[in-house]
């Protein structure tokens, strides 16, 4: 049995006092891909976004039960969010780069955890840029603006930037949604090389996508876990007739 | 059915000249300052004019027209100002949109619009009557009626400027930067210094250069709390006398059409130069950073 | 508590002292007028006529000066700012003639209220052969008023949903009757809310009319549009600066501060309560 990295217990989240997410129970585990799927509008951002408290900083928004990272509850009132934030990366739909250097853009996250030798940093830039297959394309270029870079570009890029700070676990919500196929090849490939080293959550509407490189999946619908398990078995044998429907593509 | 074509007509060609008519009215403006001015550089020298610090028209020895002293107490009042009022202005706006609660902003906006609308001759006559007093204590002073208190004024009077442009700038920087940058485990405070007041710099930099047009073109507050000696001020402690107190000072007395009356309206001609000239270069800033952020 | 922490509350710390010391700056202005003006403001002193020097009596003349000159800047900057403003939201396409009227706004916005001062001399005091009046200064005032009443007036404009005007065109109206009928009821409201926010800060302004019409020591009300005038942000200037007997006469120079503030006060009290009302009326 693998190491459980997360554990969701028993989750609930309103957005002014509605509830978006119910009694959620779910184990992710370590080193490995857990894909989420689900209709639109069924809670998935919502939950990854509660996986680093992103949701915070939401106005109205009210947060029940436990999520634990190795054994701790993130939703303890005496936890540092800012820490965990910085072990729980996130990659977000739409690249966002600063509008700053691509080099300033890794080294961001460094810079604000006080890190200050310019060396150790410069490396730190090389590395991540070299794990997220972005450096070749821009080692001549560090200093050029983040936006001159293509969307695909621009998506590893931040991908970069969180894996810089060294996080432990690796949130995506749609990472190649807004992406050509050769781009989201790319990202999909370097997803398979992430797994090694950290604990991936990935949000997609693409149920191909999710059968191909998850290696666990969780179906939400209406804000509920409607079945999670590995993906092999879901996408050949699910144990509910919804999930069935919605992976044939009969509703979605 | 011609009839109301030509109806229209009629009335978008009265809509266009009325549109027409601001631009009329700013080269009438320049036109006639240029052309009141002009005879004055019959019987001045330019070259006195526009370098020598000595400002004397009604002596009797030799008169002199030189608007250096002028320029300089303009300037360091208009510094003095900026010195204050950027700072300030700017960590108002950042506290008004990234600190304070709705109910907070619904209490401050209010705030700054009441300071927008006191009138200068207020600020001033506060100038003589409180402001001076409490300089000329700290600084043992005989009285405070000097660049010290223009700067301080100047700078009441540009805030409200500087702090609603500076707000606008940084509330429409794009949310996606704040999340990437909150999401990478930095506090709301880093957020704000390192992504956010970066990112709305150009609008920043806007609002401070209309702050400092306001500043360069007060004429109450400095007309009636800086002293107004025409001598080269030789620090802030100094009375000084900018280019629009000398010619709120010395217009009443003058007789028209003497070469003092046409060298005021070239001091006019100045003053209008200079703050045509910082607000074409913030519309080119502005200008740059839109195209940027496409 | 970490390092990052402290410097975010030692940051936000800072930021709140900063508008700390704004609202303070606004308090100690408005409590040193309030509680040394008030004190003066009879109905004697609103009522009555100057006397003495100046050293006694009302400030009557001032207030009705005031009030006539803001009137003449009304006519000429509201009518013409409309106007302006109509043409650069209803007609106006992106040309270089839309972008040089709307750089000369800009302008004109920036220019100081003594060269708005200059140009009324010899606009409208000499050539016009107006003299010093109340006329030659409403009238400057007026354009120095203009870029505000503009800008106001096309905020409102953009505010009226552009359904409303494709409606009319659609139903055979032109351009005109459509600007008339479905735009113009819905934004005069908000016209007039802006509109009174910049005639109020003409009413406060002091520069443009102090050769152009602004006299100080007139016992009596004008006489008629032509005649010079005491205006209260002028006699506020004078009386603190240049009066004989400055100090005996402070007590009187609150008091006109006090009623300038309160009139400028008024009349943004008056716009805005309007904006609220009128965005409450939008909801319904």
């Amino acid at each position: 049995m693998q190491d459980i990295k997360i554990k969701i217990d028993n989750f609930n989240f309103y957005y002014d006092g509605v509830k978006a997410l119910k009694n959620v129970y779910m184990d992710i585990r370590k080193n490995q891909v857990s894909g989420i799927i689900g209709p639109s509008g069924c809670g998935k951002s919502t939950f990854l976004r509660s996986l680093n408290r992103m949701n915070d900083v939401i106005l109205g928004s009210k947060a029940e039960g436990k999520i634990l990272i190795d054994g701790k509850n993130i939703y303890e009132p005496d936890v540092d969010v800012v820490d965990i934030r910085r072990r729980v990366g996130m990659v977000f739909q739409k690249s966002n780069p600063f509008p700053k250097s691509i080099f300033d853009n890794v080294a961001y996250g460094l810079k604000i955890n006080g890190i200050k030798d310019r060396g150790y940093i410069a490396q730190k830039v090389e590395k991540s840029l070299k794990d997220a297959a972005l450096w070749n394309e821009v080692k001549d270029r560090l200093n050029q603006n983040a936006f001159e870079l293509s969307g695909g570009q621009q998506q590893r890029l931040c991908i970069a930037r969180a894996l810089a700070v060294e996080p432990e676990i690796l949130l995506m919500d749609e990472p190649a949604s807004a992406l050509d196929p050769t781009a989201t090849l790319k990202i999909e490939e370097l997803i398979q090389e992430l797994k090694k080293k950290y604990t991936i959550v990935i949000v997609t509407h693409n149920m191909q996508q999710a059968a191909r490189i998850s290696d666990f999946t969780a179906f939400f619908m209406l804000g509920e876990l409607i079945e999670y398990g590995e993906t092999s078995k879901m996408f050949t044998k699910p144990s509910k007739k919804i999930t069935e429907d919605y992976i044939t593509g009969r509703f979605g | 059915m011609m009839l109301k074509k030509y109806k229209e007509k009629i009335i978008h060609g009265v809509f266009f000249f009325n549109g027409l008519l601001v631009v009329i009215v700013l080269l009438g403006i320049f036109a006639l300052l240029v052309f009141t001015s002009i005879p004055a550089f019959k019987e001045i020298s330019l070259r006195q004019f526009l370098f020598s610090a000595s400002w004397n028209p009604t002596s009797y020895v030799k008169s002199s027209y030189g608007i250096v002293s002028m320029l300089v107490s303009t300037l360091m009042v208009t510094l003095g100002a900026l010195l204050i009022s950027i700072p300030l202005g700017i960590g108002t706006a950042a506290y008004l949109s990234d600190v304070a609660s709705p109910r907070v902003r619904e209490i401050a906006k209010p705030i700054i619009e009441i300071l927008a609308g006191i009138p200068s001759v207020v600020i001033g006559f506060l100038g003589i009557v409180l402001v001076g007093p409490l300089i000329a204590k700290i600084f043992g002073l005989h009285n405070g009626l000097n660049a010290v208190n223009g700067s301080v004024l100047l700078a009441v009077m540009a805030l409200p400027t500087i702090v609603s442009l500076s707000e606008d700038a940084l509330k429409s920087v794009p949310k996606s930067y704040s999340q990437a940058s909150l999401a990478l485990g930095a506090t709301h405070w880093q957020t704000l210094i390192r992504v956010k007041i970066p990112a709305a710099i150009s609008g920043i930099i806007v609002a401070s250069m209309l702050g400092m047009g306001r500043a360069i073109g007060e004429t109450m507050t400095v007309l009636m709390a800086t002293g107004c000696a025409p001598a080269m001020p030789r620090n802030f402690l100094d009375s000084v006398r900018t280019m629009t107190s000398t010619i709120a000072i010395e217009l009443g007395e003058v007789p028209y059409n003497t070469a003092h009356y046409y060298a005021l309206f070239g001091i006019g001609l100045v003053l209008f130069i200079i703050t045509f000239i910082v607000n074409m270069s913030s519309d080119i800033i502005l200008h740059k950073y839109e195209r940027k952020a496409k | 508590m970490t390092g990052k922490r402290l410097r975010e509350i030692l940051g936000f710390s800072l930021l709140k002292i900063s508008i700390g010391i704004v609202g303070l700056i606004l308090i100690i202005i408005l409590y040193d007028i309030v509680s040394k003006g008030a004190g003066k403001i009879s109905w004697e002193f609103l009522s009555s006529m100057p006397k003495k020097g100046m050293t006694e009596g009302g400030i009557l003349p001032a207030i009705v000066g005031t009030v006539l000159v803001t009137i003449i800047t009304a006519i000429l900057a509201v009518p013409l700012g409309m106007g302006c403003a109509i043409y650069l939201n209803e007609y106006a396409r992106d040309s270089k003639i839309t972008r040089l009227i709307r750089m000369s706004i800009r302008n004109l916005s920036g220019v100081p209220s003594i060269v708005y001062g200059l140009f009324g001399v010899v606009l409208f005091v000499q050539s016009m052969h107006l003299g010093t009046s109340i006329l030659s200064a409403g009238l400057t005032l007026g354009l120095m008023t203009l870029p505000w009443t503009i800008t106001a007036s096309e905020e409102a404009l953009k505010s009226v949903p552009d359904s409303y005007r494709e409606g009319a065109l659609a139903l055979g109206a032109t351009k005109w009757q459509a600007i008339k009928t479905n735009v113009l009821p819905y934004a005069i409201p908000g016209m007039l809310t802006g509109t009174i926010l910049g005639l109020a800060r003409a009413a406060g302004e002091t520069a443009p009319i102090l050769f152009t019409g602004a006299a100080f020591y007139l016992p009596f009300l004008p006489r008629s549009l032509f005649s010079q005038f005491m205006a209260l942000p002028y006699h506020l200037y004078i009386m603190s600066t240049q009066h004989h007997a400055i100090t005996k006469v402070r007590p009187i120079a609150y008091g006109t501060a006090f009623v300038l503030i309160a009139l400028v006060f008024t009349m943004n009290l008056f716009a805005i309560i309007l904006r609220y009302r009128l965005r409450k009326r939008k909801m319904e």
